[in-house]
């Protein structure tokens, strides 16, 4: 999932990560999560944001090491290449990575986990 | 906004894959409208033949079935024949009077058999080859009626032959010129296929022209007659005599039709608004009928369709392989050659090999091959990129014998192996599968293969084998990449060469700059061409250009290798393979330390600590307190020594001391990819020179520089460069020949690569001959790793990248 600024409020069982500065454009940083192991929270050069599991469909490689390009990032162990929106491998290479819900509020990211 | 209607006239392959093409680029632009005459979808029309012989189904040859049109919101209307086109009104009428307005028309008609203009042309059981309604005819004839006449000697009247008898029918194969396909084949070669073809029970009547079909008492046909007055009995007459670009429809709406529709190098007609592809084309004068240039011309129209304005289609040269089970046979471009030609021939008449090579100022225009095609794709690579084939003329006629290298046991003829031999020893892909996907699939290219099946896509070293599966497997249609004229990736029409000229010319040094001026279509590029361009930026303007580390891979992002499991390994320097006891007391402790799992001695005579974490690292580099090794760059990774005359009782010259110079003097270079070096002291050769970017030997007199070896996929020996006296020699010669593989390099080739592309000839006349040259290239070596500094000392110290290596909670 992917959002820039959202209008409504940070819900609930949202969790605060880092300000968005801090995650480098076209870049990703890794969240540790007791509940969902590594998640890789990826930042393009549009400042959106996304979350996904990071972990490659194909051989579980960190998805957060690889290239970040338009909406897309390349696993940095065989380059298989996930949508960012969904995690999604594509086509013709099958197989979706977690995704997690994203906010920003007032420049800090929030995942919901 | 309301779409624009593009109606495509015409659902064959070349029509149908412009818009494939075209949804690829600009999925949205247009509403789509096809109409086919054929009540199928679109087919693989190359694949009749397998049909015929019962090898494949109708089934497996279908490459979109309706299915993809309602999926892509293509209006399909198939069994209307599109009979006239309004072109005030901008509209098209099919024969049951359905009528469809357009925005865009794109024609592609395809082609009509010729009928030869005989009596008796029109009788039951006459028919020619060209869609599935023929071959279904055939099929049914086979079964109920005995004797064949194939009108035609070239591919498409062997391929119905062959079919034919597979069959069972009793087939004479008719033909007006002395040879068979005397189109592709010289006199040799096509004398060669006919006895093979006879030994599968074809029988042949050359030099015969039809004067007749004669009709029996049913009023089927029953005979043929020639004018030579002979004749054989027929109950089945298949003319395939050629094609005629179908351009009735065209012309009838007072479109300019010369042999073709004829169509500019944008694939438009002399209307602006309509277009044409694939066989019903004239291009240059030329008419197409084999698949690979229809597929070409696709590509460029879909380009313009999308208002994207880039891409030419600028004619092909076509290659024609033989589909006929057991039969091997190549031929591409000018394969007879004229008075400014030599030919290279290679006949072995009882083996049943023959090849032939034409060239002209050493470069191959064209060939032909019998019995063993292994080569014929390599050949037509060079052929199509104008290689200059001078230095490898003595062993060109044997081919490219790295086909089968490691990984396949050695096999390099992809015909020769089981279904169930590994092709790809990186991703475990059997022979069968590639074939299969290839049918099933319909691919055509090499990139289409790699993308289904992973098959050569990791080391490569495979690739060779995997072109001649394609082109066994889909005969003409394969065409071989254009390597000279390759774009980058998907994201430019722009090959390396222009890329990197341009960073030059313009002094472009942010990424931005070049996506902006080079008119990229992705807004910040691709992991493929991304680092690419990152190295042309660094390389042709150092210490200017940005270098940007989220173009870098992750390796040298994170100044270390990652592993499998997403840990990483370190690799300290030790300057020529020489270390210390302190050092290795401090690499012990690290280990301890940090519990690092393995440690191992590299190929490279370095100490590799695997299995750290991302996290750990700044803390080990601080630690080792050692400078990085770049195991993890394309950049020089080692200078790998023997111990030379400090010790050994046959050294020559101080081969460790040379070592650690070289090591020195190039530290902090990057390059198109990793560069090793190694130094004998004496050509006893331990440090396994032969095999490096850059070799050196110590003799007696001096230093031996041998440049271009590789111990990978391939093993290539290097070449001998130059023959110089001092220390100070061998730096700036191995700096200079560096720094020209660095300037003028693909991102990603080693130094083999760029040399067999331009020749050690060149090589040595820049770096050898123009000493003034050597010099300056040496120089802007020197400025380009002018202060650089250690990037695990800058980690280390947490002065750059520190969040690169801090883990986040939640």
């Amino acid at each position: 999932m992917s959002t820039t600024e959202l209008e409504s409020p940070v819900t609930a069982n949202m969790k605060k990560v880092c300000p968005l500065t801090e995650i480098p454009r076209l870049g990703a940083r890794v969240v540790k999560t007791a509940a969902h192991g590594n998640i890789a929270v990826f930042r393009n050069a549009d400042d959106e944001v996304f979350a996904l599991e990071d972990k490659c469909p194909h051989k579980g490689g960190p998805l957060s090491q690889g290239i970040v390009y338009g909406k897309r990032v390349a696993c940095p162990l065989h380059n298989w290449n996930i949508e960012l929106a969904d995690g999604c491998a594509l086509a013709p290479d099958q197989g979706c990575a977690k995704s997690f819900a994203v906010q920003v509020q007032e420049g800090m990211v929030f995942i919901d986990i | 906004m309301k779409k624009m209607k593009l109606v495509m006239v015409g659902n064959g392959m070349a029509g149908v894959r412009a818009l494939e093409e075209l949804l690829k680029i600009s999925p949205d632009l247009y509403d789509i409208t096809v109409f086919g005459a054929e009540p199928h979808a679109n087919y693989n029309r190359i694949l009749l033949s397998p049909v015929l012989a019962g090898e494949m189904t109708i089934k497996e040859i279908m490459l979109n079935d309706v299915d993809w049109y309602e999926a892509n919101g293509i209006r399909l209307h198939l069994n209307k024949k599109v009979v006239k086109i309004d072109r005030v009104k901008r509209e098209v009428q099919a024969e049951d009077g359905t009528v469809e307005p357009y925005d865009r028309l794109l024609l592609a008609t395809g082609s009509n058999p010729f009928i030869l203009p005989v009596p008796g042309k029109d009788l039951p059981g006459v028919i020619s080859y060209r869609d599935i309604a023929d071959t279904d005819a055939m099929i049914a004839a086979a079964q109920t009626h005995k004797h064949a006449i194939v009108i035609g000697g070239g591919l498409l009247g062997l391929e119905a032959a062959n079919g034919l008898k597979l069959r069972g029918m009793d087939v004479t194969v008719v033909h007006i010129m002395p040879w068979l396909m005397e189109r592709q084949l010289d006199r040799v070669a096509a004398g060669m296929l006919q006895k093979s073809l006879e030994d599968k029970g074809l029988k042949f009547a050359l030099e015969r022209q039809t004067a007749e079909l004669a009709a029996g008492p049913d009023g089927r046909v029953a005979a043929i007659k020639f004018k030579d007055g002979s004749e054989l009995p027929a109950d089945l007459v298949v003319m395939a005599v050629g094609i005629r670009p179908n351009t009735a429809l065209a012309e009838s709406a007072g479109i300019y039709v010369n042999r073709g529709i004829v169509v500019n190098d944008t694939m438009q007609t002399y209307d602006p608004k309509i277009y044409a592809v694939g066989e019903c084309v004239a291009h240059r004068g030329i008419a197409y009928g084999l698949v690979a240039p229809l597929f070409e011309m696709a590509k460029v129209c879909a380009n313009h369709l999308a208002h994207m304005g880039i891409g030419l289609y600028k004619g092909s040269v076509t290659s024609t392989k033989l589909k006929v089970t057991g039969v091997d046979l190549f031929s591409a471009g000018n394969f007879t050659g004229g008075p400014d030609t030599e030919e290279i021939t290679l006949n072995d008449p009882m083996g049943g090999v023959y090849k032939k090579l034409v060239l002209q100022d050493n470069k191959i225009i064209g060939g032909v091959m019998y019995g063993d095609t292994a080569d014929g794709a390599w050949y037509f690579q060079l052929l199509k990129d104008k290689q200059d084939v001078h230095e490898i003329r003595d062993h060109l006629m044997f081919g490219q014998n790295h086909l089968g290298n490691v990984g396949h046991q050695g096999q390099n003829k992809a015909a020769a192996m089981a279904d169930t031999a590994e092709v790809c020893g990186c991703n475990g892909v059997a022979k069968g599968v590639i074939v299969k996907a290839i049918k099933e699939k319909g691919l055509f290219s090499l990139e289409d293969v790699r993308k289904h099946t992973k098959a050569s896509s990791s080391c490569g070293s495979c690739t060779g084998l995997v072109e001649q599966i394609l082109a066994s497997t889909v005969g003409g249609a394969y065409q071989a990449a254009d390597t000279k004229t390759k774009p980058m990736c998907g994201c430019t029409d722009h090959t390396h060469e222009e890329a990197r000229a341009t960073i030059r010319e313009h002094k472009l040094l942010t990424h931005e700059a070049v996506y902006k001026f080079l008119e990229w279509r992705t807004p910040n590029g691709c992991a493929s061409c991304r680092p690419a361009i990152n190295y042309y930026m660094l390389s042709t303007w150092p210490h200017e250009a940005v270098d940007d580390p989220q173009s870098r891979y992750i390796n040298e992002r994170a100044h270390a290798n990652i592993q499998k499991d997403g840990t990483y390994s370190v690799v300290p320097r030790m300057w020529g393979g020489v270390t210390t006891a302190h050092e290795l007391r401090k690499i012990a402790d690290v280990v301890d330390k940090y519990k690092i799992p393995t440690v191992k001695v590299t190929g490279g005579q370095r100490i590799d600590l695997l299995g750290v974490k991302k996290e750990d690292l700044p803390g080990v580099w601080k630690d080792l307190d050692m400078p990085s090794g770049h195991a993890y760059g394309k950049s020089l990774r080692t200078v790998k020594t023997c111990v030379g005359s400090e010790w050994c009782r046959f050294g020559t010259q101080d081969s460790t001391r040379m070592g650690i110079e070289l090591e020195h003097d190039l530290f902090g270079m990057w390059s198109p990819h990793k560069v090793k070096l190694a130094v004998s002291g004496c050509p006893r050769n331990c440090a396994e020179a032969g095999i490096k970017d850059v070799g050196v030997i110590g003799v007696d007199s001096g230093w031996e520089i041998y440049v271009a070896g590789n111990g990978g996929i391939k093993t290539e020996v290097a070449q001998f460069l130059v023959k110089v006296g001092t220390h100070e020699e061998v730096l700036e010669y191995s700096g200079a020949f560096l720094q020209l593989y660095r300037e003028q390099a693909r991102y990603l080739d080693r130094t083999i690569h760029w040399v067999s592309r331009v020749g050690m000839d060149y090589v040595k006349k820049h770096v050898v001959e123009d000493a003034e040259n050597r010099k300056a290239l040496y120089a802007r070596l020197k400025f380009a790793v002018k202060d650089y500094a250690d990037p695990w000392r800058e980690r280390a110290e947490g002065r750059v990248a520190k969040q690169d290596f801090e883990m986040l909670s939640a």
